[in-house]
């Protein structure tokens, strides 16, 4: 079965939003994949891969509206099991200021990192907020390069420290 | 010599305890043998344990020696009965099985060890080591007492920031 969608949900988050979702989804024969679910700002989201037949909104549609999420529905290309082993682990940690993602993602990418997963909060408080970033990634290039691509914004203040992955298989 | 089939998960076998090893003939010498040809059958595989291939008993192999980094390491090792005796610091690390294909994921160990354990003909062993080798070994020895590192996963996303070397950035730069 290759006939995967994308579904974006998002909305206020709330007790029960992930059991009723999946349960609406389970009900009408539809199986989940690859999924990533996580609170932003006190908004519930969700990214989930779903596979089965026909259109998914008519089964979602009401559930969404009553949990107050919108959804959006792509179909998408690609499949499970083709995960990329990140060999690359970034982090960014500093007080909050316009530009860090940007500066440094543009760094590393034109080094040659492929960016497989990224998460980053703003920590501290209202007055001092202090913006933590962490990146998994693949790379080709040793992780030297991806260094020193970042030095200069290192040079600038900004903390990133670039690291190589050893994934043990045991 | 013979490569072994490798139990996937959800094998109910992978969640037993091993027994200890107490007979030391040429029957283990040969399991042995086949053990550690089927860690090489693998891909890139670091260790390996006897329940991976089906076999409740207290062995297991590890060789870190052919890292992309060169880490410090003890070689090639048979370890019968092993057990931990010390341990000490934590770090994070990512970590695969054999036993579970296409994933992957983060878990805590301690840094350094001291280990005790048997060589393949019961001749006393004892180790002290440290980081990715370490790491091997709580892997490999989980697996004698019926547990996996998907049941160790920490959520990558409170991921504990631990840098061992104090220096912002580019290390390159000098």
């Amino acid at each position: 079965m290759n006939n995967w969608k994308m579904l974006t949900l998002v909305g206020k988050d709330r007790p029960g939003i992930v059991a009723r979702v999946t349960d609406a989804l389970y009900q009408n024969g539809w199986n989940l994949g690859e999924a990533s679910m996580l609170r932003l700002g006190g908004n519930f989201t969700i990214m989930l891969m779903v596979s089965g037949a026909g259109e998914v909104e008519p089964t979602l549609q009401p559930v969404a509206q009553e949990l107050g999420l919108r959804l959006h529905v792509d179909p998408i290309e690609g499949d499970l099991h083709s995960h990329v082993v990140p060999n690359i682990q970034v982090r960014v940690v500093g007080a909050d200021r316009a530009g860090i993602v940007a500066q440094v993602t543009g760094q590393l990418a034109e080094a040659g990192l492929n960016i497989l997963e990224l998460e980053s909060d703003v920590a501290g408080s209202a007055e001092t907020p202090i913006y933590i970033m962490g990146i998994h990634g693949y790379a080709d290039v040793p992780v030297e390069d991806l260094q020193q691509a970042v030095s200069d914004l290192v040079d600038q203040g900004i903390d990133v420290t670039v690291s190589g992955i050893e994934t043990l298989i045991g | 010599m013979t490569v072994l089939e490798i139990l996937k998960a959800p094998d109910e076998r992978l969640k037993q305890f091993s027994e200890e090893v107490e007979i030391f003939d040429d029957e283990l010498q040969g399991f042995i043998d086949d053990l550690e040809e089927t860690r090489q059958a693998g891909p890139g595989a670091v260790g390996i344990a006897a329940p991976q291939v089906g076999r409740l008993q207290r062995v297991i192999i590890v060789d870190v020696s052919n890292t992309k980094k060169p880490v410090p390491n003890h070689g090639y090792m048979v370890l019968i009965n092993p057990e931990i005796t010390e341990w000490n610091g934590f770090e994070m690390g990512r970590e695969g099985c054999l036993s579970i294909p296409d994933y992957t994921g983060n878990v805590i160990r301690a840094t350094d060890i001291k280990l005790k354990a048997q060589d393949r003909f019961g001749n006393p062993l004892e180790y002290e080591m440290e980081g990715f080798e370490a790491r091997a070994i709580q892997h490999e020895l989980d697996h004698l007492d019926g547990m996996l590192f998907i049941d160790r996963v920490v959520s990558r996303r409170t991921d504990l920031f631990q840098r061992k070397v104090y220096k912002k950035g580019a290390s390159a730069k000098k």
